[in-house]
């Protein structure tokens, strides 16, 4: 196998409290902590490893959107992917257009395995791999937790609702990533010092060539209702005869 | 008149509760008429037939062909891509079936999917949850193109039976991949109640410290008729297998009654849980962010607690 795409989006830091803005026109993000989507982070951790056993040559880091997702390219090149390609973008496209600009990054590359987040945990919309996948024409396995290549096949285990299902797919195709796939890695300082001579080209949405999908309008956002705080008790006893009261037991 | 295509989800003998949530959103839209489409190898005519009994439903349609045996999202999509010319909406269930499957149709039909509806406000707007659940956005569809959608199923009724609709065999001319090839499914402890479905649910959390001690929550569990779940932490330190965890990207449940025992209820977790009717919080630390949104709060070291309470029960 030679190459491996991954996607890296910037998305609101896994431990930020996320606020509504007054407004309704989006959630606060000044002067909030943005990092790699978690999902996204196991995806480049997997492709590393993966490069690391001799199963693949190269590994590419892509991201789309502002230009401010450079920090997270070169965060991913430094944990080692080899180089980075950010396409910049106005907004936060939609999925079907992420999706379109990976396929033209396919087109370009042609890696044998695509390794993608299962959800950005901004949008939280599980989308954009299973578009790429049906607009390659090759297939998905998502919600991965363990991958095994073999030759041009991979046997991927899937977290489902009913356990843990088992799909075998020839390659090239696209895998997304559950949490338990694997534990990213931590950057070292030299090798943020080394990122920084490794390639990052930059390309705009536009500049590709594809069609925009009709886009659906984020209308307002609000906060989610508030539960009524409860009522404590002192003992099981407490509990017990509260849980009565409800008609619960 | 708004044509809706509801994707049935079965496991080869019998509808899966996900099916009887997803009719309800799809008659919440205006003017809808519901059909439900049911894939299978062979002899699903029994799941056909209680698909056609759920409450307005109008038509099922049903596909029979051996490539359908594992419901493979790479299969079934060109499939609904074809069907979809006769609808003017495609939903799913927010389900792992539904969430694998329905992008890979929407790609096929060019449009994006609205994920997770909550609520259908007007024709063609709705509202879905961002943010861990931190945020609930309104989204309008572009107008004259379908849409596709999964529908959170914690946040739909199933509706009820006593419907009688048509059931329509049909063969689907579409061209189909053998890239993609069913293995197999380990699946988890299955006598217990369903997590996803159930109306009570004991989970455990971190401070449980083994997987062993998950016993006094097994135990619980059975005198309450629970089912068992988990949070992210004790299935990360593996106590727990993971088709249990309770939260973001877990299982999104609505039972009536909802215990965490051990649960520090991070946000990831609440998520899950939010639309719970009771939540009953028994934890050691008072300060844990699960009693801000528990009914019923014991802070109590749980390994005294919890088989008291069982043996009350």
């Amino acid at each position: 196998m030679n190459r491996i795409v991954v996607g890296l989006k910037r998305a609101v830091d896994y431990n930020v409290r996320v606020r509504v803005r007054k407004d309704g026109t989006g959630v606060e993000t000044d002067g909030v902590k943005m990092s790699i989507n978690p999902f996204d982070e196991i995806a480049l951790e997997e492709a590393l490893r993966m490069r690391e056993r001799g199963d693949a040559s190269e590994v590419i880091v892509v991201s789309i959107g502002s230009p401010d997702a450079q920090q997270q390219l070169r965060t991913g090149l430094a944990m080692g992917a080899d180089r980075a390609i950010l396409v910049t973008a106005d907004g936060m496209p939609d999925p079907l257009d992420r999706a379109r600009v990976f396929l033209e990054i396919v087109r370009r590359e042609e890696p044998d395995l695509v390794i993608l987040g299962k959800q950005a945990i901004d949008d939280d919309n599980n989308q954009t791999g299973q578009m790429l996948a049906a607009l390659w024409g090759r297939p998905q396995a998502t919600f991965a937790s363990k991958i095994v290549l073999e030759g041009q096949t991979a046997t991927v285990t899937r977290e489902v609702d009913a356990g843990l299902e088992t799909i075998a797919v020839d390659l090239p195709a696209v895998i997304t990533t559950d949490l338990r796939l694997n534990e990213p890695r931590y950057v070292k300082l030299p090798d943020i010092m080394k990122a920084k001579k490794k390639p990052l080209d930059t390309v705009a949405l536009d500049d590709l060539g594809i069609e925009r999908s009709p886009a659906l309008v984020q209308q307002r956002f609000e906060s989610p209702p508030v539960r009524q705080k409860g009522i404590m008790v002192n003992d099981v006893a407490g509990l017990v005869a509260a849980l009565k009261s409800k008609g619960l037991i | 008149m708004t044509r809706v295509l509801v994707i049935a989800e079965h496991d080869g003998s019998s509808l899966n509760p996900s099916t009887a949530k997803t009719v309800s959103c799809a008659c919440a839209v205006e003017n809808a008429v519901v059909s439900v489409v049911v894939f299978g190898a062979s002899g699903i005519e029994p799941i056909a037939a209680e698909a056609a009994g759920l409450a307005s439903v109008s038509t099922v349609i049903l596909v029979e062909n051996a490539a359908n045996s594992d419901a493979l999202a790479a299969v079934l999509a060109p499939q609904i891509t074809a069907l979809a010319d006769d609808f003017d909406c495609v939903f799913g269930p927010s389900t792992t079936f539904g969430k694998d499957l329905m992008p890979r149709v929407a790609a096929l039909l060019g449009v994006n999917q609205i994920s997770d509806i909550m609520s259908v406000e007007a024709p063609r707007t709705f509202k879905r949850p961002v943010y861990a659940g931190n945020a609930i956005v309104t989204v309008v569809a572009p107008e004259n193109h379908k849409i596709v959608a999964t529908i959170r199923t914690a946040s739909w009724p199933a509706v009820g039976g006593g419907g009688s609709a048509s059931i329509e065999a049909r063969t689907i001319d579409a061209e189909l991949p053998s890239h993609t090839r069913y293995v197999g499914l380990d699946a988890g402890n299955s006598d217990r109640p369903d997590l996803q479905t159930a109306n009570r649910v004991v989970s455990g959390g971190r401070a449980l410290g083994s997987g062993d001690n998950f016993s006094i929550v097994y135990a619980l569990a059975d005198k309450l008729g629970a089912a068992v779940g988990a949070s992210r932490a004790a299935v990360d330190a593996g106590y727990v297998a993971n088709d249990m965890q309770v939260g973001q990207t877990g299982k999104i449940i609505a039972p009536e009654l909802y215990v965490a025992i051990g649960i520090s209820g991070a946000i990831q977790h609440l998520t899950g849980i939010k639309d719970a009717g009771t939540i009953v919080a028994i934890n050691k630390d008072g300060e844990a962010p699960i009693f801000e949104v528990a009914d019923i709060g014991l802070v109590a070291d749980l390994f005294t607690a919890v088989p008291e309470f069982t043996d009350a029960l």
